[in-house]
């Protein structure tokens, strides 16, 4: 059976990708996991500066699903190279950067100093959060930002670029297509949805941001919705995610188009879930006589008359 | 390394209308256990409640030859997936991560060792005693809470020859004031040159109390933080508390990882 996958240039020893920011640097589960076994890591969002984030509370749980706004908090890319990468590289993990910036330059100077270490195997470009004021969704929200951004930092890096997207657009495939057209290797998509909670009693925001991410089960049907959107339009790999817990969950993205699939919020309700997922994609191959999983990517059925069937 | 067991439900006790005592199979959690640690827990199956929730080990529970055969949680009503532990019949399944967390570190005679815990904050200080007393170390806890009937296991602590100091804010046992006044009181009476550590958890003001009293009096301090968790182990920061380095910059610090027990003279207070 063969789990492998490619993107763009990089093959993926299997479908399963940590999501970033759900993750931490990877280097925080490799007492739970075996970080070699996974198709690949994204770290957590990295500028080129050390972020503090936002003041807790940071998170609240919603139904089936959370609310975060932690405000990208983390180490800069420097550090991240030089504290983390050494580890991750000696564990065998596939590296993934997840590369922020607040200007056109910083995604480039950023995708800069990662691509000069040794380890990392592409870069996902943070265009997509919604909980920090400058920057980042700023590209993702606009044509021209998201085909900018990606064209410069595909001049600078060698390595596989891939925009992650926002679905707080209205057509989310016209921007994998943008992206697409500005030499993106592959896109991920989703990234959470711009949500609220409010406590009534005493009329406070959950969390110190007022607005933050949804993430989870919740999200899950609208992101394969999207997922098989951007299919029909681009050609491109897709790094399909938004609540998968199972096997099943996974199933459905791939079906509708991703090539491979990310894993972030169940990954916190159950560190052990990456065995788990996957052992329910081989069954499920082996049911249904699939050889490779890549014979998946994209196979829904929509002719009429198999529906007549059912 | 934490371990993910699918425990079942041994026994559910509850000590009040909200609080509540579950004991839970997982005797290798317990037997890895230190006093401080851990346990994410998911009481529910599916997606509603969705995220597990993280609970201090309040008891390892061990057989006649000593070896851990259980865990229990101290629990206290508050949301969702404390009404299902309050509700968790004997039999049904929670799974249990852990254990998880930096451990209190240990003090031995001649110090001694004041343990201030605020209502559902007993809950780390039933293992740390045990440690505490059978190293000889002399143990106090200062406990306080709303009303008498929610000032629960003092008899577990009396058997362990700790020293009992109670406070309640309706005055039904113990003193009426708040768990601090009668700790500032013995500061200001302890000889300066008697060594001794202060152990607090319990809610935030109480904790930003007990930390400016250990600071006034130059006495060591370790607190255990209860903050809102989404995975326990690092991924999500969630939990972070502001802490000031050795250069006096503040960061957010995961307190899962580097806590939930941090230095009380590093902790910055909103
Ligand atoms: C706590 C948290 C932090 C996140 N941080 C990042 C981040 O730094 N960069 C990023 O591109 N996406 C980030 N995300 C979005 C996830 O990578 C993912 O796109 C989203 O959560 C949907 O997948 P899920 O439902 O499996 O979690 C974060 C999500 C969560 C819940």
């Amino acid at each position: 059976m063969d789990l492998s996958v490619r993107i763009g240039s990089l093959t993926l020893k299997n479908p399963l990708v940590a999501a970033s920011g759900c993750f931490g640097y990877g280097v925080e589960y490799a007492e739970v996991v075996d970080l070699s076994t996974l198709g690949a890591i994204v770290s957590k969002g990295l500028f080129l500066e050390p972020r503090e984030g936002h003041p807790s509370p940071r998170i609240v749980e919603t139904p089936a699903g959370m609310l975060n706004a932690i405000g990208l908090q983390g180490i800069g890319a420097r550090r991240f190279v030089d504290e983390k990468l050494p580890e991750l590289r000696a564990r065998g993990a596939t590296v993934i950067v997840n590369v922020c910036g607040t200007t056109l330059d910083e995604y480039v100077e950023v995708s800069r100093v990662v691509s000069d270490a040794e380890g990392v195997a592409a870069i996902e470009l943070n265009i997509s959060c919604p909980n920090i004021k400058e920057g980042g969704i700023q590209f993702g929200c606009s044509l021209n930002g998201t085909f900018d951004v990606v064209s410069a930092v595909r001049k600078a890096t060698r390595l596989p670029v891939v925009p992650k997207l926002t679905p707080n657009v209205t057509d989310v495939a016209s921007f994998a297509h943008a992206a697409e057209d500005a030499g993106a290797d592959a896109v991920s998509l989703v990234n959470t949805f711009l949500a609220m909670v409010i406590d009534v009693e005493s009329r406070r925001p959950k969390i110190s941001n007022v607005v933050g991410g949804l993430s989870g089960p919740a999200i899950r049907p609208i992101a394969v919705r999207m997922v098989w959107e951007c299919r029909q339009t681009v050609k491109i790999p897709i790094l399909g995610m938004g609540g998968i817990a199972d096997a099943r969950d996974a199933l459905e993205f791939l079906i509708a188009g991703a090539n491979a699939v990310q894993i972030g919020t169940a990954n916190f309700v159950d560190p052990f879930i990456w065995g788990k997922v996957l052992d329910g994609i081989t069954d499920y191959m082996e049911r249904h006589g699939v050889a490779r999983v890549a014979d998946l990517v994209g196979s829904l059925d929509t002719r009429e008359e198999a529906a007549d069937l059912t | 390394m934490p371990i993910d067991v699918p425990a079942r439900v041994l026994a559910n006790r509850r000590l009040s209308d909200d609080y509540n005592v579950l004991t839970l199979d997982a005797p290798a959690i317990g037997a890895a256990a230190q006093p401080g640690q851990f346990v994410m827990l998911k009481p529910g199956t599916g997606a509603d409640p969705l995220l597990r929730r993280p609970f201090s080990i309040f008891e390892v529970l061990r057989d006649d030859r000593g070896a851990a055969a259980a865990i229990t949680i101290l629990s206290k009503r508050i949301g969702p997936s404390t009404r299902l532990i309050f509700d968790a019949v004997p039999g049904r399944r929670v799974d249990c991560l852990g254990p998880l967390g930096r451990p209190f570190t240990s003090v031995a005679p001649p110090s001694g060792a004041w343990m201030i815990a605020g209502g559902v904050g007993l809950a780390p200080f039933a293992t740390l005693a045990e440690a505490l007393t059978s190293r000889g170390v002399p143990t106090t806890l200062f406990y306080g809470a709303r009303r008498g009937g929610e000032l629960f296991y003092l008899d577990f602590f009396r058997a362990l020859g700790v020293e009992l100091i109670l406070t309640t804010e309706d005055g039904s046992v113990g003193e009426r004031s708040r768990v601090v006044a009668p700790l500032e009181r013995r500061l200001a009476e302890r000889s300066a040159s008697a060594p001794l550590m202060l152990y607090a958890c319990g809610p935030e003001p109480m904790l930003a109390a007990v930390a400016r009293a250990s600071a006034r009096y130059g006495r060591p301090c370790q607190i255990s933080v209860e903050r809102i968790m989404g995975c326990g182990l690092g991924g999500c920061y969630s939990c972070v508390v502001p802490m000031r380095a050795d250069d006096g910059a503040v960061h957010h610090v995961r307190s899962c990882i580097a806590g939930p027990v941090l230095a009380a003279d590093r902790v910055v207070w909103g």
